[in-house]
C-alpha cells in the first residue's frame, strides 16, 4: 500500500515537472519572471527628458481617456530589435505607445529608430534607470498597458508578438478602438 | 592529467576573480551611513542576476540601484525607507530576507515540510524493513527455537 502511495507520488512529481518544462518551452511560464507591483495602481510619472528633444520632458496627459502602452527598450537589447517590427504594426493600427529608451546612448537610439522606424508617440531618455526603477523594470523589453484612467492594468516582460498581443492586450483595444486592430 | 588539473585550477581561479564585482568607491559622511549602505546592498537582490545581491552584482541595473541607495542615504532617508522604496517597485522579491506572510509561507517553511516528509518516508521504510525480518520466521519455528533454548 505504502509502495503504491510512493509510486503515485513519484508520477505526480514527474507530471508536474514535465508540465512546467513544457510551459517554459512554449514561453508561457518564466521562472525568473517577477510579478509587477503596479497592476491596479496609478501609472508612475515618466519624468525624464525626451530622446529627440532633451529640452522637454515626456508628457502622458495627452493620452488620458485612451488605452496606451509603455514600452521599455534599448539598442543593446536583441529582443527589442526583434519586436520592433511588431511595434510598428501596432502604430499603424492606431495603438499609442510611449517609449522609454533605457541605459543607452542617445545617438545610437536615434540611429536605431532611423533605421527601423519610430513606433512611439513620445520617447523618454533614461540612461541611469530613474524611470525604469520607478516602474519596477528589471529587463528589456517590457511593456505596460495603461487604461483610460491612467491605471496600469497589464504588463509583459519580453518581446511583443501577435500571439502575446492576442492573449494579453488585444481585447482592450478592440473595445476601445472598434475596427482598428493590430494584425 | 596534470595538465588538465592545472587548467582546471586556472579556470577556477579566473571564475573566483570574476565573481568579485567591481565596487564603486563611495564617500560617506559618517560610519553609520556606510554601515547602512553595506547592509542594504547586501540584503537587496539583484533582479537581473537573481542569485546575487546588489553588492556582488556587476549588472547595470544593480549598479543603478546601488547609486539610488547611495543617493537616498545622502538625502537622509533611513534604511527602512529605502527598503520600502525598493519593495514598492519590485515587491518582496527584492529582499533577500522577505517578511513571513501567506505569500512567502512556502519559501520559509517549504524546506522543513519536505524534510518532514522525507523523515516520515525514511522512518516508515526502516520500520518495514525490520518488520519483514521478524515475519520471516514463522511462529512454529520460533516456538521450536524457544524450546531448544529452554532445554539448555
Amino acid at each position: 500500500m505504502a509502495r503504491y502511495v510512493l509510486l503515485i507520488g513519484f508520477f505526480i512529481f514527474v507530471g508536474v515537472f514535465a508540465l512546467v518544462l513544457d510551459r517554459m518551452g512554449k514561453g508561457e511560464y518564466n521562472p525568473r519572471d517577477i510579478p509587477t507591483e503596479f497592476i491596479g495602481k496609478p501609472a508612475p510619472q515618466i519624468h525624464v527628458p525626451r530622446l529627440f528633444d532633451a529640452g522637454k520632458t515626456v508628457n502622458t496627459d495627452q493620452l488620458r481617456g485612451q488605452y496606451w502602452l509603455f514600452n521599455i527598450w534599448g539598442t543593446w537589447c536583441p529582443e527589442c530589435w526583434r519586436e520592433h517590427a511588431f511595434l510598428n504594426e501596432l502604430k499603424k493600427a492606431g495603438v499609442p505607445i510611449i517609449g522609454l529608451n533605457w541605459r543607452d546612448e542617445r545617438s545610437e537610439a536615434i540611429a536605431m529608430l532611423n533605421q527601423l522606424g519610430n513606433p512611439f508617440v513620445e520617447i523618454g531618455f533614461d540612461p541611469d534607470s530613474s524611470v525604469a526603477m520607478d516602474w519596477g523594470v528589471y529587463g528589456a523589453p517590457e511593456t505596460f498597458l495603461i487604461d483610460t484612467q491612467g491605471v496600469v492594468i497589464a504588463k509583459h516582460a519580453g518581446g511583443l508578438n501577435p500571439d502575446i498581443w492576442q492573449k494579453k492586450f488585444a481585447a482592450y483595444f478592440e473595445r476601445n478602438a472598434g475596427s482598428e486592430q493590430a494584425q | 592529467m596534470k595538465k588538465l588539473s592545472s587548467l582546471l585550477c586556472i579556470f577556477l581561479l579566473g571564475f573566483s576573480l570574476a565573481s568579485q564585482a567591481k565596487v564603486e568607491s563611495r564617500e560617506f559622511a559618517n560610519e553609520q551611513m556606510e554601515e547602512d549602505y553595506n547592509t542594504l546592498v547586501a540584503e537587496l537582490r539583484c533582479l537581473v542576476c537573481q542569485n546575487q545581491n546588489l553588492a556582488d552584482s556587476n549588472a547595470e541595473l544593480a549598479q543603478d540601484m546601488r547609486s539610488k541607495v547611495y543617493s537616498m542615504l545622502n538625502e537622509g532617508k533611513s534604511k527602512t525607507e529605502i527598503a520600502d522604496f525598493m519593495v514598492a517597485r519590485y515587491g518582496d522579491f527584492v529582499l533577500y530576507r522577505p517578511p513571513v506572510k501567506s505569500s512567502t509561507f512556502m519559501l520559509w517553511f517549504g524546506p522543513f515540510i519536505f524534510l518532514l516528509i522525507g523523515a516520515v518516508i525514511a522512518i516508515s521504510y526502516v520500520r518495514r524493513q525490520s518488520g519483514s525480518e521478524q515475519s520471516g520466521v514463522d511462529t512454529q519455528t520460533r516456538k521450536r527455537a524457544h524450546s531448544l533454548l529452554d532445554d539448555e
